[in-house]
């Protein structure tokens, strides 16, 4: 839908007015306090399995990724800038920045989206970000992405016709089924969620709701969701960093 | 509002893709003649309800049901709908509720045309049959308070 804003324009489907955006709050304000707490603990969260494979593999090998970076601790706060636009004008979220580093640094091939070493990497790096508040920059190269995303949260999509914002904004706090609505951020991905039984990346969330209301479900690190990611990380500045995050 | 949705309907039946969507007329908040002149079954209405595969009203919406668990408040409880609303009034919001209310969140039930980014699996046809929607609009009447 980016760049065929027509597409929308054309659609006889009012947009609607969407309602001014409130307050948004942390994504752990809307888990159980169960889960809250089984996030908070290492001991009884499933996604540190993920975490110390990723932090084996930031050792390894000749050209590890140590070996230019150093200790791992030293990526406190990387995440919570990410996505980012990179001086070649690419949009990168946090995975690509990743396999930007394999391809280019370490002259290997890719690992590739959602396989279980991009996921462990990108954990492991997350989490040195952890409580700490997102901070992307949303003016310059960044700013078309921005507005890219915003426009396609704001557009009714599916057969559903549902825009992000009618449920994440307009709706957060109620009950949807099972699930209590959040403000629909990504500052807890990669997250392991009960019902995927492993961790998955934020894309994998998205193509989730996509779904959800019979949408085009974009790929793993489509344009649209980069720009999206971008978008809902705008949403999400100044708030915490919760990855490795935990949900049902 | 009203006339809104009118120049809407009028707009949306200009779309090749409308096919399997019945043919109908707005008349204040209401489409008052049954699809296809189809009638409708409760019994068959309450399970198109139910069904989390289809209509999946239930996401949003509780009815007088204590059997169903995890159901959703994003829409009004839909118990004693049937003494609020005429069957022409339920038509009208279960059809598409944007003919009444144009930023509602609630789904369009049998409606294709003006759809953004559907998923190739739906496109070109409505989440509900016009059969559906007779049966869908028999049962809701019937909760009455
Ligand atoms: C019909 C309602 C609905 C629509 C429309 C919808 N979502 Fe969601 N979304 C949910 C529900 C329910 C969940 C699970 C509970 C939660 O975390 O909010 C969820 C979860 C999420 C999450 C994960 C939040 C977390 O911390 O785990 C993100 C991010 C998200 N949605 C973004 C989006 C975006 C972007 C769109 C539009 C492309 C969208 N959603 C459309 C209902 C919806
Ligand atoms: C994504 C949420 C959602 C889903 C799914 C949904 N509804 Fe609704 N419904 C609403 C909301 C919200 C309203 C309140 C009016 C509005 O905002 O348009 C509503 C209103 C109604 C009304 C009018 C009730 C009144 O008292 O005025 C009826 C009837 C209704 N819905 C029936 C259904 C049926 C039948 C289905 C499934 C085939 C369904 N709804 C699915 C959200 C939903």
């Amino acid at each position: 839908m980016i760049g065929r804003p027509a597409a929308a324009l054309l659609a006889c489907a009012a947009l609607g007015t969407l309602a001014a955006a409130s307050e948004i709050r942390p994504s752990r304000d809307f888990l159980s306090p169960e889960l809250r707490a089984q996030q908070d603990d290492p001991s009884r969260h499933p996604g540190w399995l993920w975490v110390e494979e990723g932090e084996a593999l930031w050792r390894r090998g000749e050209a590890s990724c140590q070996s230019c970076h150093g200790d791992i601790a030293g990526m406190a706060g990387v995440a919570a800038r990410y996505p980012a636009v990179a001086a070649d004008g690419v949009l990168l979220n946090l995975e690509g920045r990743i396999e930007r580093c394999r391809t280019q640094h370490q002259a290997q091939r890719a690992f590739g989206y959602e396989s279980e070493p991009l996921l462990s990497l990108t954990a492991a790096v997350a989490l040195r970000s952890r409580g700490m508040p997102v901070s992307v920059a949303v003016d310059g190269p960044a700013a078309p992405f921005v507005e890219a995303g915003r426009r396609f949260y704001e557009t009714r999509q599916g057969q559903l016709n549902l825009a992000c914002t009618q449920c994440h904004d307009e709706n957060a706090g109620r009950r949807l089924r099972g699930d209590v609505i959040s403000n629909g951020l990504g500052t807890g991905y990669p997250a392991y969620r009960l019902e995927w039984n492993a961790l998955g990346s934020l894309h994998r969330r998205l193509r989730a709701c996509s779904l959800g209301v019979r949408a085009t479900q974009f790929d793993f690190g489509s344009p649209e969701y980069l720009a999206l990611e971008l978008y809902l990380a705008s949403r999400a500045n100044g708030l915490p960093i919760e990855a490795p995050g935990l949900r049902r | 509002m009203r006339a809104a949705g009118l120049l809407l309907l009028g707009l949306c039946a200009a779309w090749p893709a409308a096919g399997q969507v019945a043919p109908f007329v707005v008349t204040d908040d209401a489409i008052a003649a049954p699809l296809l002149g189809l009638a409708g079954d409760r019994a068959r209405g309450a399970a198109v309800v139910r069904n989390r595969e289809t209509a999946n009203c239930l996401i949003c919406h509780a009815i007088p049901d204590p059997r169903e668990r995890f159901m959703g408040d994003v829409g009004p409880p839909l118990a004693g709908v049937g003494s609020r609303l005429t069957p022409g009034q339920i038509r009208l919001r279960v059809v598409d509720p944007t003919l009444v209310n144009p930023a509602s969140v609630m789904p369009a039930y049998h409606r294709v045309a003006g759809l953004v980014n559907v998923d190739a699996r739906y496109s070109g046809r409505p989440v509900l049959t016009a059969q559906e929607i007779e049966d869908v609009v028999a049962y809701l009447s019937g909760l009455e308070e």
